[in-house]
């Protein structure tokens, strides 16, 4: 793989920078709240221009090559380098963890949820952007594992602190699942480096040379990387600490969450478990696929039995998932760019549903779906703003959810070489269904919140969509119809990194 | 009598190297004089002695540097029975920056309690000699003599506060179970001097052969001394006199105790497995995977129901023995060196983060007059500075990066890993998930922490007294760079080539 050296500063000041505004914001008393969102606002910005000096540096015509790169000497001891770089699979979710980060901090700026501390607050969220931006560039495992791992913590204070009545038995459940599926992930990293010679944990080492070790130790390592890739997914059956920490998260922790870390297990999957251990990939794939395929159908039972607004979109993240498993199990090229697509369209589109709800949330105090209703005449804006993210959500071919979905569905239908075509064949029957279901519940949903008459007496909070809100959601809203009706701004640059990626499989 | 005269003629004062010996004279010195100038000073200078104290730590640590600067031969003296090579070194540094750590601890506790504070610091700085001799010794008898040299110190510290009965409950067990353990090792050392004709560890390395004529004996020999050793580091199941001992002991004692103390157990440990037992890894190999497997399994389990908080962090680090004792498992082969530098590393992270969590224990506690876990609701509310502490320590002890932590637990599992058997792999998945397990009570105190109500709504901030920050201030500082530039310890790591093991 081609190794692109210039401007190789610009990541590392774009991943930590936000650490600065840490420092910054720690000596910043906390009494003064316009100081600190001052401050946090200023370092998100300053962030995203990084992150556009980045997209703009970037050479799109060798989208498949890593680009940036820098590397440098960081624990010799155990072979383990500061090795970043990006290629068109990365920088999208890199740009995407920086701009939700952006829109989280505008959003706050007029929403700290009870019980306030803005400082803290912002602390956590800039921290967490470090470990996000980080683990999309990080080409090296234990640096990967670093930065994976950095963002718990945050996210588990997050929603403990900050989060709903039954957050701390959220929190602790979000952290236990995720630190048990690392934790055998660390195993698989340091299996993989002995049996690879115990070279080095650069990745691109890695995938030139794991394919070297035998069929049956690849299956066991893998089972590793599956694990801690699958619960922070979540793929079924690893995904029950989902639901409870969408929920009781506040709103910009269910949004990061959705948008952003949730990918960091797919990408796993993507950047890591398949290029290195390929001959184990081909055995997994069947049954990555069918946990897919019943995360589909199983998220979207789930979504029609909810009766809570913000669980019914959590398990929807479960649904929408399952599409991408599907197609990264397909191991075409076709499928993982559809999954790719898919990771960035899910974290626009859910993003903005988590950030509706918290909104629906301040204006009505409720989320249960039976107490909401007529929305439309009450909030029109806002109405019609949920309107168009469940269409989007339902994969509306136009809206960018539908590109994600449905080339992840058709890639079913011709798998890698190796692979069962069969089995795959009916897994896109399946999954195909699973979009009906889709369409079921998000319509529903709709139906019951927006349209009818104003349910309940306590509408003095109800108001339309104000200006912060307006401002931190916009760049979503249209990024999700650009996406849609040009795919191929998406497309183009992910593809040249997939077919990269895959070169183990004939793609 | 011709005999007796014969041997005396013949002999002659060994040469002694005293820059080696330097770090051992100067805390000889030191404790000298903290007992000299108790005596003559009046109460209302004793604090002077937490000073000088202090002070002889950091005059011992000076030789260490130099030692270590100076060049990287080894120095050996006494027939190899008192050894200073790069390992030795390494523990020396942590021991004594431990025990300096310990002091600035110690100092407000020791000068509010109306105790025998001069008694106190002379019993500490002994035992801190006994534990820089141990990582010298390399022969039975020096063994032997530096653990009783810090253990006796340690038995009365932790009976210090002689009129709280748990004080006393705590030193009478250690000290009952403490004795029995050095009547197992001793007796496991008898048979072992018994077959090889001498005391020294690469004799007795040379004349273990576990297929021949003393086999059975020998076997016998090495599992003693090792379960010895279990007691020492509260190996579960010799574990039992830990929790108690570290509830009844005063606070600093026992961060003294769960951190030096159980060091140094793990250095003489690794010292013999690997230099005097390296023929005899088919008994200690599996006793050592069982012990690890045991140890990290019912510490956290035991640690899960604790409510109060000094118990659950002695059996957090009965637990975290466990991951010491995981790489020593497989240390017998290929794995060795790597072995060797992962207990070093875990040893040092270790001590940097239980010394901070002690820190803020003893700073909070000062307030609240409370072991109990929920005596810690809400402190990040009213104390954000002792919450964002405690949490970095209890993630470091957790294995989160980027803390300290992680690398300990690391370079473990690499440690393991490099012997590349269905047990090393079991054993790592055993420690995988024990670490799992490991956050459900740090973190359920980061919950009281974070998210609890402040007991009794009481608001009082927290005064820390400047030796109190200073020590958070290290170790705190310790934590981070040790995670983030793990390149630091590791390099010390790399270092620490044990002469006489690994055929060397």
């Amino acid at each position: 793989m081609q190794m692109i050296r210039d401007n190789n500063w610009v990541l590392s000041v774009g991943t930590f920078l936000p650490m600065l505004g840490v420092l910054v914001l720690l000596i910043t008393p906390k009494a003064n709240e316009a100081a600190i969102k001052m401050v946090a606002l200023l370092t998100s910005i300053a962030t995203v221009l990084v992150g556009v000096f980045t997209l703009v540096n970037f050479d799109f015509d060798q989208a498949g090559s890593m680009q940036f790169v820098a590397q440098t000497d960081w624990i010799p001891v155990i072979k383990s380098t500061y090795f970043i770089g990006v290629d068109g699979i990365s920088l999208p979710l890199y740009l995407l963890s920086m701009v939700v980060t952006l829109l989280v901090v505008i959003y706050s700026l007029d929403h700290i949820p009870s019980p306030g501390n803005p400082k803290a607050f912002f602390v956590l969220m800039l921290i967490l952007q470090t470990g996000m931006a980080g683990t999309f560039i990080a080409q090296d495992l234990i640096l990967f594992f670093v930065f994976f791992e950095l963002v718990l913590l945050p996210m588990y204070f997050m929603i403990g602190v900050w989060g709903g009545e039954q957050r701390q038995y959220a929190s602790l459940k979000f952290f236990l699942y995720t630190m048990f599926g690392s934790a055998l992930m660390l195993v698989a990293f340091l299996a993989i480096f002995f049996k690879t010679g115990a070279e080095s944990f650069a990745i691109p080492y890695l995938v030139e040379n794991g394919a070297g070790i035998a069929k049956n130790v690849q299956v066991w390592i893998f089972a590793g990387m599956f694990i801690g890739f699958a619960v922070k997914v979540p793929m079924f059956p690893f995904h029950t600490w989902l639901p409870d920490a969408h929920t009781q998260a506040p709103t910009q922790g269910s949004v990061i969450l959705a948008a952003i870390l949730l990918k960091l297990g797919t990408y796993g999957f993507v950047r890591i478990a398949i290029p290195t251990l390929p001959d184990a990939a081909i055995e997994w794939a069947p049954w990555i696929g069918g946990l897919a395929v019943i995360g589909i159908i199983y998220g979207a039972l789930g979504c029609l039995a909810q009766t809570d607004m913000k669980r019914l979109i959590a398990f929807s993240s479960v649904a929408h998932m399952g599409f991408v498993m599907l197609g990264i199990s397909t191991l075409t090229p076709f499928g993982v760019n559809a999954a790719v697509f898919g990771m960035v369209a899910h974290g626009l589109i859910t993003g903005m549903l988590f950030f509706i709800a918290g909104s629906v949330k301040e204006r009505y105090h409720t989320l249960e779906i039976s107490k909401l209703g007529g929305m439309l005449t009450q909030a029109p804006q806002l109405g019609w703003i949920l309107g168009l993210c469940s269409m989007a959500s339902l994969g509306l071919p136009g809206l960018a959810g539908f590109w994600g979905e449905f080339p992840a569905i058709l890639s079913a239908y011709n798998p890698a070489d190796g692979l069962n075509v069969t089995v795959f064949r009916t897994y896109m029957v399946i999954a195909a269904l699973g979009t009906v279901f889709a369409a079921a519940y998000l319509l529903w949903l709709y139906q019951r919140t927006a349209f009818g008459t104003p349910k309940g007496h306590d509408h003095h909070d109800v108001h339309d969509v104000n200006t912060y809100e307006w401002v931190a959601w916009m760049p979503l809203l249209i990024a999700i119809v650009a996406f849609g009706v040009a795919p191929n701004l998406l497309f183009s640059i992910i593809d040249p990194a997939v077919q990269e990626t895959l070169r183990a499989f004939g793609g | 009598m011709t005999l007796l005269a014969l041997s005396a003629a013949a002999w002659t004062a060994p040469v002694i190297d005293y820059h080696a010996l330097a770090p051992e004279i100067v805390l000889a010195v030191g404790l000298t004089a903290v007992l000299l100038v108790d005596l003559f000073t009046s109460e209302r200078n004793k604090w002077l002695l937490s000073v000088l104290t202090g002070f002889s730590l950091l005059g011992a640590t000076l030789p260490v540097l130099t030692l270590a600067l100076h060049d990287n031969s080894v120095r050996s003296i006494f027939d190899g029975r008192y050894v200073v090579d790069e390992f030795s070194l390494v523990m020396k540094g942590l021991f004594l920056l431990a025990g300096y750590v310990i002091v600035l601890l110690s100092s407000s506790h020791v000068e509010e309690g109306d105790y025998w504070r001069g008694e106190y610091w002379f019993l500490l700085l002994t035992s801190l000699l006994g534990m820089v001799m141990m990582a010298s010794s390399r022969d039975l008898v020096s063994i032997f003599v530096a653990l009783e040299f810090l253990s006796i110190p340690a038995y009365m510290l932790a009976a210090w506060r002689k009129r709280d009965l748990r004080s006393n409950e705590a030193g009478v067990k250690y000290f009952l179970l403490g004795v029995f353990a050095s009547a197992v090792m001793l007796y496991g050392m008898s048979l072992l001097y018994g077959v090889a004709d001498s005391t020294l560890l690469v004799d007795i390395s040379k004349s273990i052969d576990l297929d021949g004529e003393f086999a059975a004996v020998q076997a016998l020999a090495v599992v003693f001394v090792v379960v010895g050793f279990a007691f020492k580091v509260s190996a579960v199941p010799f574990h039992t006199w830990a929790p108690d001992t570290y509830e009844g002991a005063p606070t600093p004692v026992t961060a003294f105790l769960s951190v030096a103390s159980k060091a140094a157990g793990f250095i003489a440990l690794v010292v013999l497995v690997l230099t005097a037992f390296p023929e005899g890894r088919d008994v200690w190999q599996p006793f050592i995977w069982v012990l690890s497997a045991l140890t990290m399994t019912i510490g956290n389990v035991f640690a899960l129901r604790q409510t109060n908080l000094v118990r659950m962090i002695a059996y957090s680090s009965v637990s975290q023995g466990g991951f010491v004792l995981m790489p020593l498992a497989v240390a017998g082969g290929a794995a060795g060196e790597a072995a060797l530098r992962a207990v070093v590393v875990y040893l040092v992270v270790y001590a940097a983060t239980n010394l901070g969590m002690f820190g803020v224990i003893l700073a909070v506690s000062r307030k609240t007059r409370s072991g109990d876990i929920a005596s810690l609701g809400g402190l990040f509310s009213y104390a954000p500075a002792l919450g964002v502490l405690l949490t970095i320590f209890l993630a470091s002890l957790a294995g989160i990066p980027p803390l300290g932590g992680w690398i300990g637990k690391f370079a473990a599992f690499q440690a393991l890993l490099t012997d590349a058997t269905p047990w090393a792999y079991a054993l790592a998945v055993i420690g995988a998930v024990n670490s799992v397990i490991a956050f459900g009570y740090y973190g359920n105190v980061m919950r009281e922490v974070w998210m609890r109500p402040v007991p009794h709504g009481d608001n009082t901030p927290i005064v820390t007294p400047s030796s109190l920050q200073i020590a958070l201030g290290i170790t705190a500082i310790a934590t981070l760079v040790l995670g983030i530039l793990p390149g630091v310890v590791l390099n010390f790591g790399d270092m620490a080539d044990l002469v006489g093991a690994f055929g060397g």
